[in-house]
Order: C-alpha cells, then sequence, then structure tokens
C-alpha cells in the first residue's frame, strides 16, 4: 500500500470518527433536553417545603425527603384518583381498539356504499382541534345521563380516539394478503373465525400502537374530564393534581411527586409494548 | 373423490364480462388443467369453485350437488394458493392440522395425518419451523400438505408454481405428478403455463376471454387445435402462420400468397371445390418445418434465407425468412450454416393445419 493511499484512509478514518462524536454530541444534547425537565420536577418532589424554585441546581436537593410522596399518599385522594383513571384509561383502551379493529377491517375488506366518503370523514374528524368537541362532548354526556359517571368518560375517550386507531389498523389489515383469510375460509372458519384465528394475530404490532394511543390518550387527557367530572371522588389524576393548586398556595412537592407517580403505569406499558412499537412504527415502509 | 360440473358460468365484475358461460365436465379421479393467458378467467373460475367468488349466472355441482350458495368449508374442497398463503404465526405442523384442529379431530388422527403427509412430501424434519424459515419449494409442500390432510373431495391448485425458479418448478412438477398417482384425486390445476399444461394434465381446458377454447387431451389439443389461438398457444416454440387464399387448379387444392404457393393434399381438405377462393391461415409447427436434408423427399421446396440460429442444446432455432415471411424450424443440433445463407425448406403436410381465416376455426381434418 502506498503511503498517499495510507494518508487517504487514515483521513477518512478521522472524518468518520468526527462525524460519529458530532452526531452523538447532538443526540445527547436533545436526550437532555427531553429528559431536564423531568429530573427537575423529580428534584423539586424530594425538596422539603413546597419550593418550586431554587438557586440549587443539584438533582437530590439538601435534606431531600420523601414526605412530598407520603402526604400525597396519605392525605390526599391520590390513590383513589389514579385508581379512576386507570380504570377508565384501560376500559377506553380495550373498547377503543376492539371498535377500531374491527371496524378497520370492514373498511379494509369489505365493498359497501359510502366507504371512501367514510374514511375521509373519519380523517377529517381527527382535523378538529379537540377544544371544539368540548361542547358537542358535553351536550352528549348530558343527554345520556352520563355526567360525573366512569361510563361517561370512557365513551367520550372511546369515541374520540377512534378514528386515529381505524386508520392505522386498516393500514396494516391492507398489507395482510387476503389469501390467508381465503386458506382460513377454505379450512373451515366463518369470516368471524378468520379474522379472530388470522388476522388479529398477525396485527399485533399494529393493535399495540393504537393501544398505546388510547391508554397515553385517555392517560392524560385533562379538558373532557374537567367538562364531565366534577366530584373529587369521581377525579381522573389529572384532575386531582390540579386540586393541590389553590388560590394563594400550591403544594409544589406534593404535585412534583403526583406527576412522578402518574408517569410509572404509562412507562410500564410503554416499556412491555416496546418491541411491538417499534416493528409496528415501520409498518408499510416497505412492500410485502 | 368427486366429479364436477360447471354449467353456463357467467362472471361479471361490475360491467365487465369475465366468463361467459363456462360448461366443463370433470370426472372422477380426473386431473384437469385449466390453461390460457393472463386475464382469461381461469384463477376466478376456480375460485368460484372453491367459493371465494359469488357466481353470476350458472350451476356448480360437485357430486352432484349443486354447491352455488354453500361456504367454501362445507365443499370439501382443498386449495393451494399460489402464494402459498401459509399462516405466518403458526409452525408448519400447526399450518397443515389447522383445518383438522377446526373440525375437532382425534388428536391422534390428526397426528397420524400430518405424519402421513409429511413423509409423502418430506416435511418431518420442518414440522417445529415457522413458514418464514423455509425456502420456497418447501413452502409449496406444505401448503400442499395442508390440502392432504384434509382428504377433500377435489384438489384446487392456482398457479402453485408460478413463485418458484424454473428449476425448482420442474422439480416440484415432478412431485405433483407422483402425488397424484398416489392420491389418485380429482384434481383441477390453474396455470398460463402451458408446459406445465401438457405435462401435468389428463385433459386441458384452453380458455380465453372468459370462453372456454378446446378440451381435451394434451395430445388432441396440441395436434388438432380446434383454433387459432389454440394452436398458438399450445406448444413451444410458437406454431408458424401463413396467411393466404386456397385456389383450385384443375383438381388439385393450392395455398397462395405472394411469397408462397404450395399443394394442398387431399387428407388436409378433402372437398378441394368447395374451399376454392377461401381465404385460410396455414399453421405449421416448427418441428414440422422440414430443412436442407430432413425435407429431401417433399415435393413442394420452398427457399428461404437463414436469419438467425439459437442453439438450446440437443436442439436448434432456425429463424428464416421466405419472401416476406418468417418461418421458425426446430432442427438437430448443430445446423452450421452461417446467417444470410441460402436454405431449401418444406412442411410436414401431415401435421399441417388448416384455419379460415374470417372465424379461426379449424377446417382441415
Amino acid at each position: 500500500m502506498s503511503a498517499d493511499m495510507k494518508k487517504e484512509m487514515s483521513a477518512a478514518a478521522k472524518r468518520r470518527r468526527l462525524n460519529h462524536l458530532l452526531l452523538h454530541a447532538g443526540l445527547f444534547l436533545f436526550a437532555a433536553a427531553c429528559v431536564y425537565p423531568l429530573l427537575r420536577i423529580f428534584s423539586v418532589s424530594l425538596r422539603p417545603g413546597d419550593k418550586l424554585v431554587s438557586m440549587d441546581l443539584s438533582l437530590i436537593p439538601a435534606g431531600a425527603t420523601f414526605v412530598s410522596y407520603a402526604k400525597l399518599l396519605g392525605d390526599t385522594m391520590f390513590l383513589r384518583w389514579l385508581w379512576n383513571s386507570l380504570l377508565i384509561t384501560l376500559a377506553t383502551s380495550f373498547i377503543g381498539v376492539s371498535l377500531a379493529s374491527t371496524a378497520a377491517y370492514a373498511f379494509s375488506r369489505f365493498r359497501f356504499p359510502g366507504k371512501k366518503v367514510g374514511m375521509i370523514l373519519l380523517l377529517s374528524s381527527q382535523m378538529i382541534p379537540a377544544g371544539m368537541l368540548i361542547l358537542p362532548l358535553f351536550l352528549m354526556i348530558m343527554k345520556l345521563k352520563l355526567m360525573n359517571t366512569y361510563l361517561g368518560m370512557i365513551i367520550a375517550y372511546s369515541v374520540s380516539s377512534l378514528p386515529f386507531s381505524i386508520w392505522i389498523l386498516k393500514g396494516y389489515y391492507d398489507t395482510i394478503p387476503r389469501s390467508l383469510e381465503e386458506a382460513a375460509l377454505v379450512d373451515g372458519t366463518s369470516q368471524v373465525g378468520a379474522f379472530w384465528r388470522i388476522i388479529l394475530p398477525l396485527s399485533t404490532p399494529a393493535l399495540s400502537i393504537a393501544f398505546l394511543f388510547n391508554f397515553t390518550t385517555a392517560w392524560n387527557e385533562y379538558l373532557v374530564a374537567r367538562v364531565v367530572l366534577f366530584s373529587s371522588q369521581q377525579y381522573t389524576w389529572t384532575l386531582g393534581l390540579f386540586e393541590l393548586q389553590g388560590q394563594y398556595i400550591t403544594q409544589w412537592g406534593m404535585f412534583a411527586a403526583g406527576s412522578m407517580l402518574v408517569t410509572i403505569p404509562v412507562l410500564c406499558v410503554f416499556l412491555y409494548s416496546s418491541k411491538w412499537l417499534i416493528s409496528g412504527l415501520t409498518l408499510g415502509s416497505v412492500k410485502g | 373423490m368427486a366429479t364436477v360440473q360447471f354449467k353456463g358460468i357467467v362472471k361479471k365484475f361490475g360491467d365487465n364480462l369475465v366468463l361467459n358461460g363456462v360448461d366443463v365436465d370433470i370426472k372422477d379421479h380426473e386431473f384437469v388443467v385449466i390453461v390460457g393467458p393472463s386475464g382469461c378467467g381461469k384463477t376466478t373460475l376456480l375460485r368460484m369453485l372453491a367459493g371465494l367468488e359469488e357466481i353470476t349466472d350458472g350451476e356448480i355441482l360437485i357430486d352432484n350437488l349443486l354447491v352455488n350458495e354453500l361456504h367454501p368449508s362445507k365443499r370439501e374442497i382443498a386449495m393451494v394458493f399460489q402464494d402459498y398463503a401459509l399462516y405466518p404465526h403458526m409452525t408448519v405442523e400447526e399450518n397443515m392440522n389447522f383445518a383438522l384442529r377446526l373440525r375437532k379431530m382425534d388428536k391422534a388422527e390428526i397426528a397420524s395425518r400430518v405424519a402421513e403427509a409429511s413423509n409423502v412430501l418430506q416435511l418431518n424434519k420442518f414440522l417445529k419451523r415457522m413458514p418464514k424459515q423455509l425456502s420456497g419449494g418447501q413452502r409449496q409442500r406444505v401448503a400442499i400438505g395442508r390440502a392432504i390432510v384434509r382428504k377433500p373431495k377435489v384438489f384446487l391448485f392456482d398457479e402453485p408454481l408460478s413463485n418458484l425458479d424454473a428449476k425448482l418448478r420442474e422439480e416440484m412438477r415432478v412431485e405433483i405428478a407422483k402425488l397424484y398417482q398416489r392420491l389418485n384425486a380429482t384434481i383441477i390445476y390453474v396455470t398460463h403455463d402451458q408446459v406445465e399444461a401438457m405435462t401435468l394434465a389428463g385433459r386441458i381446458v384452453i380458455m380465453n376471454h372468459g370462453i372456454v377454447q378446446q378440451v381435451g387431451s394434451p395430445i388432441e389439443v396440441y395436434r388438432k387445435p380446434c383454433n387459432l389461438f389454440v394452436a398458438g398457444f399450445i406448444g413451444s416454440p410458437t406454431m408458424n402462420f401463413m396467411t393466404g387464399k386456397l385456389a383450385l387448379e384443375g383438381e388439385a387444392l393450392f395455398f397462395k400468397n405472394e411469397d408462397i404457393k404450395l399443394s394442398i393434399p387431399p387428407y388436409l381438405l378433402s372437398d378441394a371445390k368447395k374451399h376454392d377462393g377461401r381465404e385460410v391461415v396455414l399453421g405449421v409447427r416448427p418441428d414440422d418445418v422440414l430443412v436442407e436434408r430432413d425435407g429431401e423427399k417433399c415435393s413442394d421446396k420452398v427457399q428461404g434465407v437463414l436469419e438467425v440460429c439459437e442453439l438450446l442444446g440437443h436442439r436448434e432455432n432456425l429463424y428464416l425468412k421466405v419472401g416476406g415471411m418468417r418461418v421458425l424450424a426446430t432442427v438437430e443440433a448443430f445446423f452450421n450454416r452461417s446467417p444470410g445463407s441460402a436454405v431449401t425448406l418444406c412442411f410436414n403436410y401431415k401435421n399441417m393445419h388448416v384455419f379460415d381465416k374470417a372465424t379461426e376455426s379449424r377446417i382441415s381434418e
């Protein structure tokens, strides 16, 4: 190998290393920007007293204590709110995914009048800002006499996340060859049987995405809950935490502790479904 | 096993007429190949038999039972799909026993049927594997195995070899032929490959534009194609066609065009006077174009120019120009003449075909 070639190769290796370094520095900055607020909240939750602003930048503050956590769990109805949220969110997710999976199957496989218009209407409903839907949802739930009930919340959340779930699932079903269902029909299943035994097991990635979307949307929702629920017994955690904010004083320690605790269920669901999530996000990027 | 009858089958997709009055009777234990170009309606016909496509008009009977409205699972048929259609989330074994499990069959019986089929198809080693871990040929064997275990009345094959490479296709063709000998089942096999049709079929159904063109044994459709389409579709390389007019000179009938004049023997067209002045298309298979020494004994010799030689191994294709016409001859290798050289050729009249130009139907004996 000539000396010139060696020089050129070492220069190329240096360039590669520099590129990697810059790339990782960029990634680190973005990661830090994402994690920093969370760490600050964690720090606030450990501070003695209810100090939100402090000159101290250390993650674990001086005199760190779990008092805020203990007070939150002991003195407030936080566990009740958490339970309410969990109940509403899980019910919303299961009902939403069940409805969306069957509706999307119909849109993907059957020919019926209004199919195209239906899909466009579903898509356009996603373009309406959430705030604009508050009033119609309020009126609907009031007429159904479901104010201040779990069911009212579940209906409101399920229907609002349906369009997105249907689009995601329909797109996925479209990639599954029809011959699989036809083979199942010839083998002895009904159309429903083919959906249940063949299509659903093959659609786990898309179902996970839809479930996760339903879960996070319902879990973090505040506006609809504010309108539908009015007794603190029925509150979800988003409303409950807001209770900690007074006119003159806000219990920032408990607020931060609550914020930390509510991330746990979402984190668990995310971690559990991450293997599906990654394959689900690349769906449809390649044919076959 | 069973008989299958298609009676006046019509299929429309909107205004598009895909099948136009298909009538075919398939006997018990028969291996019938439905062949035709893409879009001729052959797969639609098979799917209608399987119950996967609605029938616009007509009747389908399996063992004399009208199945038009019967659910696919109740028709006692098994189908091998073009893309295998193996369930990706099930192992080979689960794929094969899926239909039996649905029927809630005895576990021992299921195991014995799967073992029997996997022995026949040499799938024993792969039973616990997932479909994605198999090669194309192995997947096709699993698809066939899935059909065998059900012991259906009729086997349906929808272009099962079209996704395989040439060598594997040849191997699987032999496997399917052996399987038929072993099962002695009623098989309906759809393909666009006329070689598959000729080698596998007991009877061939040739379709074009949703109409059955001819039904017959492979040798029948090869030797006596009923029209120009069948003549051109069956046989490789394709038949040579020469357009011209029949003319009576004395008692003898001649075929004439700008480039060629050939006498038509009475065993091809018996009533010479009847055909005088008729516009016809003469069909000659490349094997029946006799070149140089092969045609020494011929009386009607024609002069041509060799354009291109294609060596196929033991045979050779010669592309010849006779006046303005192109003629393909298939001869023994090696012809050893350079392109541009003059060549004497003649035609084997015994295997010549005469078609009416207007109706495209066969008029020779």
